[in-house]
């Protein structure tokens, strides 16, 4: 197994991402790796079934993990330099455009020649469609992602191969928004007749035809012989078994019944696998767009009062936790509001001045009890919810315990479903709640939307309002300088981790892929969404 | 007969809509929303509207008297509905699970029936024997080990074995194929879970079959078989087991019923992808019709196989007679 350091590989991030705050690792191709075509390649699909077919309308890797090979997209994350955040590239389009008219038109020409898989010719019409339904859905019809394009005035196919899209305001967040991996490109006669159709079938223009699905077991695909990058996809096919379960996708990778999985196993899995398979097995390993919050719920005293909240951050001591955490849990790097390795992030001198990352963990809990003190909240007992889900939720809510325990806490952990723990989160049912943040392609100024008061931003459960927030947030959206918005940034972070600490972070996910060693092509990015088409990948055997 | 019959089929009636009230109300008391589930399932931002527009096609914003007339019509009509979830008729949903459950739940009553029957009636034959003390034993320790641990330590000793043997580790298809296209494949696939599930069917059944026949045993009619002189073999299979049998019916009946919706844990060990799956997924997600759906075959096949179970009385036990 041959592995270096990817860092070099994330482009400006890299510049700003020093080795203790990120991390990315990749199995480096030898430079005699030729591509071979030809072969099946088994992978595992952690989820019992898609609940549709639809990207435009699903949230789920599940979907995106057995769909995406059979559909193209408009632009996306470079699948030859996946780690990086900044580096996009063209899909269906010729040429990564220009902005003009202030930043606010993006002009983008289309493959000419571009067939679906019914053999019908995909045009700029049907770009312009797709992107329509998810900018501006239909009548009756949901898309998870109408939010991102709050900037997008309108979307025009002005011919056969141009498709224009017009801004209400100029905003380095818009490109990052189009290369979403879920944003793919449908025929526009069927969706004119049906917008619902792709719900239940599946029919695109990607580098793999659908050959069959069997509910909840199994989806799979046949090379499209027609694919418009040439000589790709390698594969002949691929099948995607669905298996909820770890204990099975970590067998079926060590009994060779599947290559890997694409979401990211803990490191327990992985030390298991390369214990039983030695060189067989190669691990892909990166930081990851998601991460554990922890929201205190600002309507129930006292976390009402800032200083209980700047406490709870004060008492954590991420940067000695986050190395022993990582040895079990998911999770690795210790990091503001902004991912590790974005331009955008902070570094370890900026982090140190907030609460939670202070570098003398001892001065840091004194001022964690005098506040406490101060706040007539010493020996607080309070419980913090959480999701019946095991990694890294109940490891992270366990060290965050033990952690609070050190400036006198009491803390108790109940833990619920799924479903209870949203209606919990909606209905405002709790005192403190572990929360995420679990984003796609790296795009700062969209995922920190997390962070903004309910009434900006929905799936924000802690129950306040903040109009000064708010203000910093829409100029940073604005600002398209990026030495500016870096600036803005670290002000906006400031004030939502210290000077109000609405909420606080843990450390954020570490994903970790490994896969068996003939499986060649496929490259680790910041997110289990992305780069999933398959038409990069390879068999060595 | 007939009479009984056409009684025990009115009465699945009120049975069934008293366990379709039940579900439905039930099923509405967990907290929770599916569309929010869905819609955020991914952490992003979820729209107000986006969760509206959801309830709306999911027929959620109705009030929930409608909803449960709507479903209690439909399933006299066998019109199941269509999943919340996946947005596909429930009758699809199930059709494609079913198979395998059943398949599962047919070879784990074979091996629980070739297993139990023998060993519980050569344990009372032989009560107090070491060969009675063997057959307890094994039955206590069937009873005590959960059959999902079984199966995962199954997977993992058929994992190290290969793996010690060959040099490389093997375990069966997590991909389910029907037995008509693939039978080799089919069976090294459902035969490590029949098995594990069959043990500890196996072995309550084995403690019923002993202590039902010891109980036969010790009744006048056997001891004037014996003393008229018959064949031991004959008192045995024709006089005793026969009507020992009778409970063991009952119980291999239930256990049945159980194992079509009720094998979650092993379903999920074992990665098949049968009802016991389907069910736990369909709570999971709030899947009120198919849940729903779910729950009333499970009630329908405990109906059906309590009363296939009584018919066999009959048959077994000729003094038994349904006025």
């Amino acid at each position: 197994m041959i592995e270096r350091l990817g860092l070099g590989a994330v482009g400006l991030g890299a510049a700003l991402c020093i080795a203790s705050l990120c991390a990315t690792t990749v199995a480096a191709p030898a430079a005699t790796d030729t591509p071979k075509s030809g072969g099946i390649l088994t992978y595992m699909i952690p989820a019992d079934a898609p609940p549709s077919f639809d990207g435009h309308r699903e949230t789920t890797y599940a979907t995106v993990h057995a769909v995406a090979p059979f559909y193209s997209v408009l632009i996306r994350v470079n699948p030859d330099n996946p780690s990086s955040t900044t580096d996009f590239v063209c899909d269906l389009c010729t040429e990564m455009p220009t902005p003009t008219d202030g930043g606010k038109t993006y002009t983008f020409k289309i493959r000419e020649g571009v067939k679906f898989h019914d053999g019908s010719p995909l045009t700029a019409a049907d770009v312009a469609a797709s992107w329509q339904e998810i900018i501006h859905p239909s009548e009756g019809v949901s898309s998870a992602r109408e939010s991102y394009f709050i900037m997008v005035d309108k979307v025009e196919a002005t011919d056969a191969t141009t498709v224009v899209f017009r801004l209400k305001f100029a905003t380095n967040a818009f490109l990052p928004a189009l290369a979403d991996p879920f944003a793919w490109i449908y025929k526009k006669e069927i969706l004119v007749k049906n917008p619902h159709w792709f719900e239940k079938n599946i029919m695109g223009s990607g580098p793999f035809k659908f050959a069959g699905y069997e509910i909840g077991q199994s989806i799979k695909g046949e090379r499209n012989p027609d694919y418009y990058h040439k000589g790709k996809p390698y594969l002949d096919g691929f099948i995607g078994i669905f298996a909820a379960k770890q204990a099975v996708r970590v067998d079926a990778i060590r009994a060779d019944r599947a290559a890997m999985e694409f979401r990211g196993l803990p490191p327990s899995a992985r030390d298991e696998l390369v214990r039983e398979l030695g060189d067989k097995i190669t691990v892909q390993t990166s930081d990851w767009n998601c991460g554990n919050l922890v929201t205190p719920n600002h309507k129930r005293k006292p976390f009402d009062d800032v200083r209980v909240r700047r406490a709870l951050a004060l008492a954590i001591d991420s940067w000695n936790g986050a190395p022993a955490l990582a040895k079990i849990a998911t999770v690795h790097t210790v990091a503001g509001i902004v991912f590790p390795g974005s331009p955008l992030a902070a570094n370890k001198e900026e982090l140190q001045k907030l609460a939670g990352f202070w570098p003398d963990i001892g001065k840091s809990r004194e001022e964690a009890k005098r506040l406490l003190k101060e706040a007539g909240a010493e020996g607080l007992k309070f419980e913090l919810m959480n999701r019946n889900v095991d990694q890294p939720y109940k490891y992270v809510a366990t060290w965050l315990i033990d952690e609070w325990s050190k400036v006198g806490l009491q803390v108790t952990q109940r833990v619920l479903p799924t479903g209870p723990f949203f209606d919990a989160l909606r209905h405002g049912t709790f005192d403190v709640t572990m929360d995420f943040n679990c984003q796609g392609v790296v795009n700062p100024l969209l995922d920190i939307g997390k962070f903004l008061p309910h009434s900006v931003y929905a799936e924000n459960y802690g129950n306040y309002d903040d109009d000064k927030e708010i203000a910093l947030y829409q100029a940073l959206l604005r600002e398209t300088d990026a030495v500016k918005q870096r600036a803005m940034l670290r002000e906006f972070e400031k004030y939502v981790l210290d000077t109000q600490a609405h909420m606080l972070m843990t450390p954020w996910w570490n994903r970790i892929i490994p896969a068996r060693s003939y499986v060649k092509g496929w490259k680790i990015s910041p997110s289990h969404y992305i780069n999933q088409d398959l038409a990069n990948v390879w068999l060595d055997k | 007969m007939y009479r009984y019959i056409v009684n025990r089929v009115l009465l699945v009636i009120p049975t069934l809509v008293g366990a379709a009230a039940l579900v439905f109300v039930l099923m509405r008391l967990i907290p929770g929303d599916i569309c929010v589930v869905r819609l955020s399932s991914g952490g992003g931002n979820v729209d107000p509207r986006a969760v509206a527009l959801c309830h709306a096609e999911l027929g959620l914003d109705r009030s929930p008297i409608l909803q449960f007339l709507d479903f209690v019509w439909g399933f006299f009509r066998l019109d199941f509905g269509i999943s919340m979830w996946s947005g596909k008729p429930v009758a699809e949903e199930i059709a494609a699970r079913l198979p395998i459950s059943l398949e599962i739940a047919v070879m784990a009553t074979v091996v629980a029936i070739a297993i139990s029957v023998p060993l519980g009636t050569i344990s009372a034959l032989k009560q107090n024997s070491w060969i009675d003390h063997v057959v307890r034993t094994i039955a206590i320790a069937g009873i005590a080990t959960p059959s999902f641990w079984l199966g995962i330590v199954a997977i993992l000793a058929v994992l190290d074995i290969s793996h010690a043997i060959f040099g490389a580790p093997w375990m069966p298809p997590i991909d389910y194929v029907p037995f008509w296209q693939d039978p080799l494949r089919n069976l090294s696939m459902v035969i490590l879970p029949a098995l594990t599930v069959g043990y500890r069917y196996a072995a309550v059944t084995m403690r019923m079959t002993r202590s039902a026949m010891l109980e036969v045993l010790r009744e006048d009619y056997i001891r004037t078989a014996r003393a008229k002189g018959l064949v031991e073999r004959i008192i045995i299979n024709r006089h005793a087991l026969k009507n020992a049998l009778l409970p063991v019916v009952t119980l291999i009946g239930i256990e049945f019923a159980f194992l079509i919706g009720g094998l979650v844990v092993t379903e999920q060990v074992f990665n098949l992808n049968g009802v016991g799956r389907l069910f736990v997924l369909a709570v999971q997600n709030q899947d009120y019709t198919l849940t729903q759906a779910l729950v009333m075959l499970t009630v329908a096949v405990f109906v059906l196989t309590n009363l296939v179970v009584d018919l066999l009385y009959a048959w077994l036990d000729p003094r038994i007679r349904y006025g």
